[in-house]
């Protein structure tokens, strides 16, 4: 049985410009012990969706749709519920560690109410619990510095403390937001590492909300890529970056500059600008700035083609479930 | 080769603050940026690189004197910019722009694009007649992509892309011969990053401006520059030109800092999973650590680093390393594809 099941999923926003629609039907389901990526630029929706089925969208957000969490839907939880789902089976940690952490108390006073309250134990047993997993995610000298604010830890140590302050509860479900888009590169490839080694573990399941494609290559078992609001291609990590088949996503893996390719003087860029979102375009969302665009793509939206575990919303056909080899810059990957 | 239009000897920038209450006041200092030396050339386009605290922005700060720096020269076409006073500095801005970060943050809310471009111009020609600045407005524009009907629109009614394209139009419109841009792609999406660098990079060739390109990400600066400097807790580690640096990095924390760029591509990030090049943090810049300011982190020291100094010098090609071991390290990069 999947973990999670996403269906139908939609979130809005009401602004003075009007109605945002920034999540727009979406499906998706994440296995046990599976960790998908949810991959897309800012506006994509990807942050908003997670922030729906957790139930903390801002006041004028709403949200439709269900998301089934071991069979009970978390869109219909009350908030009581939620916040007992929310510290005992999934755990989130976000972009920037120093937002969620409270600066005027220590992390040990941070971590042992967390424990306490959630896994209902005692004072000295919630602080040897915490100091454990400070260790786990390799603090160095965690019994002394359990005890400093967090000001005194540096952003990669602050996100540490975070993923060590998610695990504490053992979650089933651990929802990362850009967990290494604020760290220096030098940074993030210790997180990146630390966290695929505690998936492995703790056996749980994990989320991957980014914009960084190296990070799912890395760490993910499936991707689903998101342009405003929609799902525009889901597979298993190798299609998606072998076998790419949605333009936006060959373009996406075309933009990264690296240094494992040969030197070439120009990178290749998607020409345009995400649509805005109070003003989408007929058809497909991403023709303005689709190479393969034709007319087709402006009467109507394309359908999101279900190939089992692989699909694509988009009017180029993906023969008999394998994908044509693009003729574009990511080709040469495989 | 030509005289150099920029020459930046031992500059350095140290920060003062207090800590501690009344009673127990101390002063403490952070060297911000340590004895950086190089020159720079018309035309030609350096990358600056380092980690978030290594000092580059304010570099690049002290360059402009935006910053006082409190020791070395910063000469540009022979005159010595620290020793300016602020009016004479002024004038020289005309020649030295700077292209920022956060593309909306840097751009005033409440003017029009077409204003935010053109206000250069008002301030630095004010006897430039109004049609002749509209029109160098639009110029401006259509070089770096804006269409001309975004003339009257605000800052909020564009994208981020599109807000840097508005920043480098700004920047640009004086003719300058010399552009900083501090990290000016690091709040962009990847899909638009590409677009800013190729359409800098352009401008770059076709203006032969001389180009300072900040980043923390060594990927992005191979896209856009000659030369490329690696910076650590306000030294300069490695100075070397571009395809060399690539090729054969001189110094351990290139190395390192070039081996943690993560690789978007399945196979490979399992290949290398990604071996942990450095360990720890940078250590405070206010106990800086004794001889090789980079020794608590590197693999490959030695006695001799914790208490020696390494001085940056030139190396058999002509590339600059601060490291003692320098001549015996091999940190050749594997070729691939």
């Amino acid at each position: 049985m999947a973990l999670l099941e996403v269906s139908g999923l939609h979130v809005e926003f009401e602004t003075p410009e009007g109605r945002v629609r920034a999540v727009d039907g979406l499906d998706f389901v994440v296995k046990e012990g599976e960790t998908l990526g949810i991959v897309g630029e800012s506006g994509a929706g990807k942050s908003q969706l997670v922030m729906a089925m957790m139930g903390l969208l801002a006041e004028n957000g709403s949200a439709r749709g269900k998301a089934l969490f071991r069979g009970e839907d978390l869109m219909q939880m009350s908030p009581r519920e939620l916040n007992g789902i929310r510290g005992r089976n999934i755990a989130m940690i976000f972009q920037d560690p120093m937002t969620s952490l409270n600066p005027y108390l220590t992390i040990e006073t941070q971590m042992v109410e967390v424990a306490m309250h959630h896994q209902r134990l005692r004072k000295h047993e919630a602080r040897a619990h915490a100091v454990e997993m400070l260790r786990a995610v390799r603090m160095p000298d965690p019994e002394e510095r359990i005890r400093q604010y967090p000001h005194e830890y540096s952003g990669g140590m602050r996100q540490r403390v975070m993923i060590a302050m998610g695990l504490l509860c053992e979650p089933d479900l651990l929802i990362a937001d850009e967990p290494t888009t604020a760290l220096d590169v030098t940074v993030q490839a210790q997180i990146t590492q630390l966290v695929g080694e505690l998936r492995t573990k703790a056996h749980m399941s994990i989320i991957l909300i980014t914009h960084d494609l190296a990070a799912v290559a890395e760490l993910c078992d499936r991707i689903l890529v998101m342009y405003a609001g929609e799902a525009v291609e889901t597979g298993t990590v190798d299609d998606i970056f072998y076998r790419p088949q949605h333009p936006y996503t060959r373009g996406l893996l075309a933009s990264v500059p690296r240094l494992d390719r040969a030197f070439d003087e120009d990178l290749h860029a998607i020409p345009g600008n995400p649509p805005n979102l109070l003003n989408l375009p007929s058809g497909c969302r991403f023709r303005d700035r689709c190479s393969e665009a034709r007319e087709e793509c402006k009467l109507r939206p394309p359908v999101w083609v279900d190939e089992g575990e692989r699909m694509s919303r988009c009017v180029l056909p993906m023969e008999g479930g394998h994908i044509r080899q693009p003729a574009g810059p990511p080709g040469e990957a495989a | 080769m030509s005289k150099p239009v920029l020459r930046v000897q031992d500059l350095s920038v140290t920060f003062k603050n207090q800590t501690g209450g009344l009673l127990h006041r101390r002063e403490r200092q952070i060297r911000a940026v340590d004895g950086i030396s190089f020159d720079l050339h018309a035309g030609e386009s350096l990358g600056i690189v380092g980690e978030s605290g290594s000092g580059k922005s304010t570099l690049a700060r002290a360059i402009l004197g935006l910053v006082k720096s409190n020791r070395g020269r910063v000469l540009w076409m022979g005159e010595d910019l620290t020793a300016m006073d602020e009016e004479a500095l002024r004038q020289k801005r005309k020649q030295l722009q700077i292209v920022f970060q956060d593309p909306i943050a840097s751009l005033d809310p409440r003017m029009t694009a077409g204003d935010i471009i053109a206000e250069p111009l008002w301030t630095f020609h004010p006897n430039m007649a109004r049609l002749q600045v509209e029109e160098r407005t639009r110029g401006m524009m259509k070089m770096v992509g804006l269409l001309a009907n975004q003339i009257n629109r605000y800052p909020h009614e564009f994208s981020g892309g599109q807000c840097q394209r508005i920043g480098i139009a700004r920047a640009l419109v004086l003719n300058p011969r010399l552009v900083i841009c501090d990290e000016p792609v690091s709040a962009l999406d990847v899909s638009i990053q590409a677009q800013i660098i190729n359409l800098l990079r352009d401008l770059q060739k076709k203006l032969g401006l001389a180009l300072i390109f900040i980043a923390h990400d060594l990927s992005v600066v191979r896209h856009i520059s000659d030369r490329v400097m690696v910076m650590y807790m306000g030294q300069a580690m490695e100075l070397s030109e571009k395809t060399a640096l690539f090729r054969r990095p001189l110094h351990p924390y290139t190395n390192a800092l070039m081996r943690s760029v993560p690789i978007p591509d399945p196979k490979k990030a399992a290949q290398a999973a990604r071996q942990t090049w450095l360990t720890g943090d940078m250590p405070s810049p206010y106990d800086p650590p004794s001889g090789c300011i980079f020794h608590t982190r590197c693999p490959y020291r030695i006695r001799r680093c914790t208490a020696d100094v390494p001085v940056l010098r030139r190396m058999e090609h002509g590339d600059w390393a601060a490291c003692h071991r320098a001549e015996n390290l091999d940190l050749s990069i594997p070729a691939t594809d």
